[in-house]
């Protein structure tokens, strides 16, 4: 008896340790979360009541070309931002592995320093070098020989999306270096030995040990990478507002920034709820599509 | 992966070549950093100069009294130092306790709640972000550091991390020990658990002040008042002035601004390293 009430009182010990994060993931996560796919269905402007409005909000949305835009421009900025970005920081982490055993950590600090930088600071330190006649500008007159006219770093297509995905490498190329360091330490040493004994030279040894081995590392990273991607906001967003006007231009807006326009500027929380519940479906479709394609890419072991 | 490097001699034009890569990505992550202090300590016109300004220049003072002058920087640092040690605080302590009852305590439903805990971290935020703001709202917390704190309490990254320490580095002997010796359940938390898992405190502690002092939508959403601003909605503010930007003021709020946090990431920057790698391993 004495014994059983020991145990419950362990048990009930436990769940009031455990119990601050349930509290709060359950008002400010799982009820909004549940309150976001039941607003999606109802006309709303946050104030007055709400009306039903079955798919609508839904339609008006995969309808309204904006969304789409910030649809192209979220993938179009991610694609070149994220893919040579995990490229250049695994090519990195390998070439820092065998090159280095002193001075390993100095170049780790150095390679990290971008990502604790806010994504603020780095947003107006990239807005100075790409200024009409920054760094950036000089870099593709005089080394690519571009015409000085042809460039603009805040308007056109192109332009803006270069200069963002740029700030979206340089801020992460550091971060995934360090988790692909991470990876090839936990390789162990005497897989290589014996490939080595076996006649494979380092070429093999990097496409047949390194690369199978690292796959839970690169998948990881490009999981976040999808994630994180998708949910785009800052840099576009303060990138964009030197014209001090309250809007973002179409070249630059992404989904967050659509769904942020809908609720905050022009109160239409419900059109809102409908494009984060498309967000969410669109961040689980892409991180599934983008684990599988690296899973096949890396070979099947 | 010392062992090859000591069984194998590398070609010395392949190691060179290696360094040169080195050196260049090192170069890539720091010359934007240099670029800010040359900006911010050089004249109006040095943003524009092609080809570009090299040299660190005088004119700090001069520039940065112009950045005061337009933002109340102080005043917004301290709100932002505010607001991320409160966070910091409350999360080393929630985070602790929870980590602490999943690593060592049994209890039905265990293995089903920690999973829940984990499946947290994949839902993104967007999704909740309106109804919150709702809710804040209606308990009439719109404008106030409440709303930026209590949400941001505990969060799920952080009772993960905290298990994963406590679990190898508290024995259970020694919380038995202090429960035989009569101390309360809170005690023996308190009192053995928590002064071996300071390390892990270090690693939660940065890594939550970070995300807290550099986030930058929710204070959007949830500030009205200027006075109330944090460090990084005042910085957005100084790139949306209409007089002409001048690029060497806020270049040079922008360094003022991120010298503290460089200056605590290198003192500090073993654990926090650690603490990424170790949640991908995990993760």
């Amino acid at each position: 008896m004495v014994r059983l009430s020991e145990r419950t009182r362990e048990s009930l010990t436990a769940y009031t340790f455990i119990s601050p994060f349930f509290i709060l993931f359950a008002i400010f996560g799982l009820y909004p979360i549940l309150f976001t796919f039941y607003l999606s269905f109802f006309k709303w402007n946050a104030l007055g009541p709400m009306t039903y409005n079955g798919f609508n909000n839904f339609k008006f949305v995969l309808t309204d070309s904006t969304f789409w835009t910030s649809f192209t421009n979220t993938l179009l900025i991610n694609v070149m931002g994220t893919i040579p970005q995990l490229i250049c920081a695994l090519l990195l982490a390998v070439v820092l592995n065998s090159a280095l055993l002193k001075g390993k950590q100095i170049f780790r600090v150095i390679y990290f320093l971008p990502n604790i930088t806010s994504i603020v600071a780095v947003t107006l330190i990239f807005s100075v070098l790409f200024s009409s006649e920054g760094v950036a500008t000089w870099i593709a007159t005089s080394i690519f020989g571009m015409d000085m006219e042809s460039i603009s770093w805040r308007a056109g297509f192109w332009g803006p999306k270069i200069a963002i995905a740029t700030m979206v490498f340089w801020r992460w190329l550091g971060y995934n270096m360090i988790i692909y360091l991470a990876g090839l330490q936990s390789i162990p040493g005497d897989l290589y030995e014996a490939a080595k004994i076996d006649g494979a030279n380092a070429m093999v040894r990097l496409t047949q040990i390194t690369l199978p081995l690292m796959k839970p590392f690169i998948i990881f990273t490009v999981l976040m990478s999808t994630i994180g991607g998708l949910q785009l906001f800052t840099e576009p967003y303060v990138y964009f507002s030197q014209s001090g006007s309250a809007t973002t231009p179409k070249t630059g807006i992404t989904m967050v920034i659509y769904l942020y326009s809908e609720a905050f500027r022009t109160n239409f929380f419900g059109t809102a709820a409908a494009t984060a519940v498309v967000l969410f479906f669109l961040t689980i479709v892409f991180s599934l599509v983008n684990t599988f394609i690296t899973n096949r890419l890396g070979g099947d072991q | 992966m010392e062992t090859r490097a000591a069984g194998e001699k590398m070609n010395p034009i392949l190691l060179v070549l290696f360094y040169l890569v080195i050196l260049f990505g090192a170069f890539i992550s720091l010359y934007p950093f240099y670029w800010m202090i040359v900006i911010a300590s050089n004249s109006r016109e040095a943003a524009f100069k092609m080809p570009p300004e090299w040299m660190i220049g005088t004119n700090f003072v001069d520039n940065i009294s112009k950045a005061f002058a337009r933002i109340d920087f102080l005043n917004a640092l301290g709100n932002s130092f505010f607001v991320a040690s409160v966070t910091t605080i409350a999360v080393l302590f929630f985070c602790s306790l929870g980590g602490y009852a999943f690593a060592k305590y049994n209890f039905p439903g265990k293995k089903f709640l920690f999973g829940f805990v984990l499946f947290t971290l994949l839902v993104p935020s967007q999704l909740s972000v309106l109804p919150v703001y709702v809710i804040m709202s209606k308990l009439a917390w719109i404008d106030t550091y409440k709303a930026l704190i209590i949400p941001a309490m505990a969060s799920a990254f952080g009772i993960f991390w905290m298990r994963q320490y406590i679990t190898t580095s508290v024995h259970s002997e020694l919380i038995e020990a202090g429960r035989i010796d009569g101390c309360s359940h809170f005690r023996v938390y308190w009192n053995i658990a928590v002064p071996i898992i300071l390390p892990a405190f270090a690693t939660l502690g940065i890594f939550t002040f970070l995300n807290t002092w550099n986030d930058f939508f929710w204070p959007l959403v949830i500030l009205k008042n200027e006075s109330k601003y944090t460090i990084q909605l005042v910085l957005s503010q100084l790139n949306s002035l209409r007089e002409g930007v001048d690029y060497g003021m806020i270049l040079s709020a922008i360094f003022l601004a991120t010298l503290p946090l460089m200056v605590v990431f290198l003192l500090f920057s073993r654990w926090f390293i650690n603490g990424i790698t170790s949640g991908s391993v995990k993760g």
